[in-house]
């Protein structure tokens, strides 16, 4: 049982990170600002998400996993605020977005 | 007033769950903290008005925030798949989704899932319309399907 839950949860840190690393290789590899903001929100999603659900797993039933939750929660309501305010600053600033038609 | 003792009771909940510690000196000092924050409260009203009651649906929300959990999941695939692309591929488009029969506080609900979301991004709300970036043409379509905004439509009270 113990090493069923250490597997996922060691499954969960790895692929988070896989996540965070991506989301760093978009953040470089992008070409304008808004198109970066995409890339950041990989980070902030499912890469922060995986790897505080990897450590919920390890610390199970306890006051560190309330924390966790409670840091996922804040996290979850603060990122798209952050995201929201930079692109309508860049907008505002005049930054025109590099759009395909 | 009414507002205030709610606040300082989830306040003083929310101290004894991170803290768990029982002695008189930290309790003391979480019943100061959790005050003095509802001082400050309470005078931020007296500026700007009443508190915006929350109302909503709980057991739906949760059925939602499932959804969404799910939708963010696939969209991170996506949207990593075109980061590791060896020649990038994007389509990055700008267009308006309705955002009408929402409440004030279901559209901020919208405008953060959409953010919230992978390869969209909510960059203003005008006129009941909210403008968005969107990374491929994938992720455009998906919001245009209106998907989103009909499970919202389903939380608003009444």
């Amino acid at each position: 049982m113990q090493l069923l839950l250490d597997a996922i949860s060691w499954i969960c840190l790895l692929s988070g990170g896989f996540f965070v690393v991506a989301g760093g290789i978009g953040l470089l590899r992008f070409p304008d600002f808004f198109t970066r903001l995409h890339a950041a929100s990989v980070t902030d999603t499912l890469g922060t998400g995986l790897i505080l659900l990897g450590l919920m797993l390890q610390s199970g039933f306890s006051q560190a996993s309330v924390k966790l939750i409670l840091i996922l929660v804040f996290l979850f309501f603060s990122s798209p605020t952050a995201a929201h305010a930079l692109a309508k600053a860049a907008l505002h600033g005049k930054l025109v977005p590099f759009v395909k038609r | 007033m009414k507002h205030a003792f709610s606040l300082f009771a989830v306040l003083a909940g929310l101290w004894i769950l991170l803290s768990g510690e029982f002695q008189t000196l930290l309790l003391v000092l979480g019943v100061i903290s959790a005050a003095g924050v509802c001082w400050l409260a309470l005078r931020m009203d007296a500026k700007d008005g009443e508190y915006p009651v929350v109302n909503v649906r709980l057991l739906r929300l949760g059925r939602y925030w499932l959804w969404l959990i799910k939708e963010i999941v696939k969209a991170n695939i996506n949207v990593t798949r075109e980061i590791l692309r060896p020649e990038l591929r994007l389509s990055p488009s700008i267009f308006r989704v309705p955002a009408d029969g929402l409440s004030e506080l279901g559209q901020v609900t919208y405008a953060n899932s959409i953010t919230l979301t992978p390869g969209t991004v909510s960059i203003n709300i005008k006129d009941r319309h909210i403008e968005v970036h969107a990374l491929i043409q994938p992720a455009a379509d998906d919001l245009q399907r209106g998907e989103m905004v009909r499970r919202l439509r389903r939380l608003e009270p009444n």
